[in-house]
């Protein structure tokens, strides 16, 4: 497919992604808007575009596997794996409710989750394992992690940053959404980050950044990443916290504030 | 019990080796103590199945648990002050929650570490882990049983702690009995009062038993290795069968297996009982042996306490 066309589509489903973010936010009352609204064209392309999987066969041996870091994210989560055939779309509106199999934030038992997540640094740990295994077994499947900004600060990513250079896994991508804020305010108050590439890459990590909106550079990335050898590769996605809404962007509030039903029609009618 | 000694970590080494001949799914993570838990004899002879994580025990548990997330069966260990020490969150989110076939297998339970002192003398452990839901706990009484117990669980799907001590310890079981995970081993019957123990206080309620023999005292011996999920009907059955209940961890007296057989008797058959442990406090440096006998760990304080016990009427 031409370039051009393909970012049509994938805009498309990115715009229907934060729709179905909204909308099972609102109807579950509470949840986290701003972080999973940053990310949605990261995992649109990797979902879309860059990853092999199978939704009929979710145990698939060779697929390759994605681990969401920073569990609050999971609204974003299961709207692309509704989207991507994992289970009805319908059912993203029993988030967070009684019985249902899409908990708060993601768990074992739900078609596509490969772990559970939701304590914060040790998303690319299980990412290390799957990718320590997948060399072991001469597999060909890539292991990709997405991690938030303010995960930064735990001390265990870099436990595992350390271990993914010395055992050489060029299998692994990891994706860092700094889009600058965590649930107290902004990284750089609250414990500063910069400089975060650099930090990486004296980790001996491929450290690669991009505009977190523009699917090109996106695309770009994720083809860099899997076609360096011998280290494993970073890439640091500039983006912005609730994303796509207005009151919401930049906004510390809405890190853990979901939108309310009343308002959800006007919030809607923002999304591009 | 025999005269002779043994190590339940060169036991854990065996066992791991054994494994790796059967097994090709079995990997072990280890966190710069390979050495002293004797599981780099696996590294010596399959070290592409091998991983050395340095000193990151929160890394150790969530590779491992990544490890098992693709397949492999994950033995995972160090010193049982560091895990689960340093990384409960890991073993409850990584490992207990999604049910991950990752075994770890922690040396240096107790006090018996010794010299190192209370910070490395770990005596929360097992209270730790058990009340991690799908978590299932043993502590092996000597090196034969370790081996079994290493063995045994790579065929049982989740995952368990196996807590293992420093110092060799006196061997309970013949080569060739076959360790059977969940079932209390009934080490010797009796009538006046049972004596519950696990790790390196089997040994220790043996001694008793027979110094409470010479005192007309009949004692039952019963090597509780398996913690969670306990032998509830193998204990409710000696505390009915006795009337009195002793037990014996070298471990916090709240939270231990003392306080899972409590649980049991409480509810199914309220016994007398007195747990002997270490009465909530922190160890210190010493001789392994000296610090066992001043934190009232021996054959004598277990006998202590039956005959205390067979006083209250």
């Amino acid at each position: 497919m031409e370039t051009a066309q393909e970012v049509v589509r994938l805009k498309e489903i990115a715009r229907n992604t934060r729709k179905l973010i909204l909308e099972s936010l609102a109807e579950a009352g509470s949840g986290h808007p701003g972080g999973s609204l940053s990310a949605v064209e990261l995992l649109v392309t990797l979902f879309f575009h860059v990853m092999h999987y199978e939704p009929k066969d979710p145990k698939w041996p060779d697929r390759d596997r994605f681990f969401l870091s920073k569990g609050h994210a999971a609204p974003l989560l299961y709207s692309i794996l509704a989207q991507a055939g994992y289970f009805p779309v319908e059912e993203l509106m029993t988030l967070r409710k009684t019985g249902s199999r899409l908990q708060g934030h993601p768990s074992m038992g739900i078609p596509g989750i490969e772990a559970p997540a939701g304590s914060e640094g040790i998303g690319l740990s299980l990412a290390v394992g799957t990718s320590l295994a997948a060399k072991l077994d001469g597999k060909p499947y890539r292991t990709y992690v997405l991690m938030g900004d303010g995960e930064q600060q735990e001390g265990q990513v870099w436990e595992a940053a350390m271990a993914a250079s010395k055992f050489r896994l060029d299998n692994l991508t990891a994706i860092i959404d700094r889009n600058g804020i965590q649930q107290d305010g902004l990284t750089e108050q609250i414990m500063p980050l910069e400089p975060l590439a650099a930090k990486w890459r004296a980790f001996n990590w491929n450290v690669i950044e991009v505009d977190g909106y523009d699917f090109n550079q996106i695309m770009d990335g994720f083809d860099l990443a899997a076609s360096t050898r011998n280290r494993p590769t970073v890439i640091i996605a500039h983006t912005v916290k609730g994303k796509g809404i207005s009151f919401m962007e930049w906004s510390p509030h809405y890190h853990g504030t979901a939108p309310s039903k009343e308002k959800l029609s006007d919030v809607l009618s923002e999304l591009k | 019990m025999s005269s002779k000694q043994a190590a339940m970590r060169d036991a854990y080494g065996e066992a791991l080796l054994e494994l790796g001949a059967t097994n090709k799914d079995v990997v072990v993570v280890g966190a710069d103590t390979t050495g002293s838990l004797k599981s780099g004899v696996f590294a010596s002879k399959y070290p592409e199945r091998f991983f050395n994580v340095g000193i990151a025990e929160q890394n150790l548990v969530s590779i491992a648990a990544g490890l098992a997330l693709a397949g492999k069966i994950a033995y995972a260990g160090t010193y049982a002050i560091f895990v689960p020490g340093k990384s409960v969150d890991q073993i409850r989110n990584n490992i207990a929650y999604p049910n991950l076939n990752v075994k770890i297998v922690c040396s240096h339970g107790g006090i018996s570490v010794g010299p190192d002192g209370a910070s490395h003398q770990q005596v929360e452990d097992i209270a730790i882990m058990r009340a991690i839901p799908k978590m299932k706990v043993i502590v092996p009484a000597d090196a034969p049983s370790t081996k079994g117990a290493v063995k045994a669980i790579a065929t049982i799907p989740g995952p368990f702690y196996v807590r293992l001590t420093r110092p060799s310890t006196p061997i309970i079981y013949e080569s060739g009995f076959e360790y059977k995970f969940g079932e209390a081993n009934v080490l010797r019957d009796g009538s006046d009062v049972a004596l519950f123990a696990c790790g390196i206080m089997v040994p220790e309620a043996l001694k008793a038993a027979d110094s409470l023999k010479a005192k007309g005292v009949s004692a039952a011996v019963i090597d509780l290795h398996t913690i969670k999920p306990i032998d509830s009907d193998t204990v409710t059955k000696f505390a009915q069968k006795c009337g009195r209940v002793v037990t014996t961890e070298e471990h916090n007296v709240m939270g231990g297996m003392g306080s899972a057989v409590a649980e049991v008797l409480g509810e199914r058959c309220p016994t007398l009982m007195k747990r002997v442990g270490v009465m909530d406090t922190f160890g210190e440096s010493g001789d392994a042996g000296e610090l066992l006998k001043k934190y009232g760990l021996t054959s004598a304080d277990i006998e202590q306490a039956a005959l205390g016990l067979s006083k209250v009427r």
